[in-house]
């Protein structure tokens, strides 16, 4: 087995939270250089800018993941993440269906822009990603399950938008491949407050939204090989393949 | 004053939980936070929220609250449904706000 530093919750300059520096370019480049093997891209509802980090991932040995942080009805946050761009494509096709449709005012929430390898302003997305779906997090969990995708909510230890913030205590019915804790928390004091047995993974990643927050925070995925496939079996403890909080 | 009383006086729709339509209402919780419902809500007390999930059930339930009021013309889930009538916790709806509704509520509790 081999050890793979992996953060799998990366926002963007799409996200409308997401710092202007947050290009492409400049998250392969810090990830690569700050010893990260394996990224995740997830903006806030939506999955617009991960195609060209990818690419840009490629030319530098970084894996990248294609991806998305969901906001449930419920305001629960959860991250959905893709083998492939097919998969992608079908859930960013579910995103447009169901996110409500509120025009965004950058002056207050800030720019959601696509852009291009060389950071020029390719696409601004009119309307506010920080909105909510119309749907469950149930129904998005299976949305994401449907398209073979690993289901994991986020930031679960915070006082707002998590599964325990807005739901109270784990929904019966959620399946999830694993639960990620914010970069401050720690696994023991989570599991015990929120009484989280072993059966479920716990990752840390780092919700990064500016250039510094990249690299500090990961999880150690021992497993073969850097791909969709073998992070699911890590996640499961499978086959001898395991995960690790540092 | 009972939840079969305000259902009449405030106009509401009854969803489920019709067994605890007798249930006593000794005053009034508004929060979409089901952490927050979880720690601070009261016995007896009508929750007003836009959360239709399931786990609104449990947590009346576990809570023993006299009733649910979902605002904005929201309809519960399904599986909310199904837990109302099992804890026999009236679901309740109304097309007003929550600023509306509360406000109507708290009148009539304070008569």
């Amino acid at each position: 087995m081999k050890s793979f530093r992996t953060d799998l919750h990366i926002h963007t300059v799409l996200s409308p939270c997401g710092d202007l520096e947050m290009s492409p370019v400049r998250i392969v480049s810090l990830a690569s250089k700050r010893g990260l093997d394996i990224i995740g891209i997830t903006d806030h509802n939506t999955t617009k800018q991960c195609e060209l980090v990818w690419k840009l991932g490629q030319r530098l040995g970084l894996t990248v993941i294609p991806g998305c942080e969901m906001t449930s009805r419920e305001e629960v946050h959860c991250l959905g993440l893709f083998e492939d761009f097919d998969a992608l494509k079908e859930f960013q096709h579910f995103i447009d269906q169901h996110l409500a449709i509120i025009p965004n005012d950058p002056a207050l929430f800030g720019y959601q822009v696509v852009v291009d390898e060389a950071e020029n302003i390719i696409e601004a997305l009119d309307n506010y990603l920080g909105a909510s779906l119309d749907v469950s997090v149930e129904e998005v969990e299976q949305k994401v399950h449907e398209l073979y995708g690993i289901f994991i909510p986020a930031h679960i230890d915070r006082p707002r938008n998590s599964l325990y913030s807005q739901l109270g205590f784990f929904p019966p019915e959620l399946k999830v491949d694993a639960l990620q804790i914010s970069k401050l928390a720690k696994e023991i004091t989570v599991r015990e407050k929120y009484k989280i047995g072993t059966e479920i993974t716990l990752v840390k990643f780092s919700d990064a939204h500016y250039p510094d927050d990249l690299g500090k925070t990961f999880t150690v995925f021992e497993m073969e090989e850097p791909t969709f496939e073998e992070l699911r079996k890590a996640l499961l403890r499978e086959d001898g393949r395991s995960i690790r909080i540092p | 004053m009972k939840v079969s009383e305000i259902i009449e006086k405030l106009g509401l729709t009854v969803f489920s939980g019709r067994k605890g339509l007798d249930r006593e209402i000794t005053g009034g919780y508004v929060s979409d936070l089901l952490s927050d419902v979880m720690g601070n809500a009261q016995e007896g007390q009508a929750w007003i929220t836009l959360q239709v999930h399931q786990n609104v059930m449990a947590i009346a339930s576990l809570k023993d609250m006299a009733a649910v009021i979902l605002v904005n013309n929201l309809e519960p889930h399904e599986n909310t449904v199904r837990h109302s009538d099992d804890e026999n916790i009236p679901v309740l709806g109304t097309c007003l706000s929550t600023f509306e509704i509360a406000g109507k509520l708290y009148q009539l509790l304070n008569q």
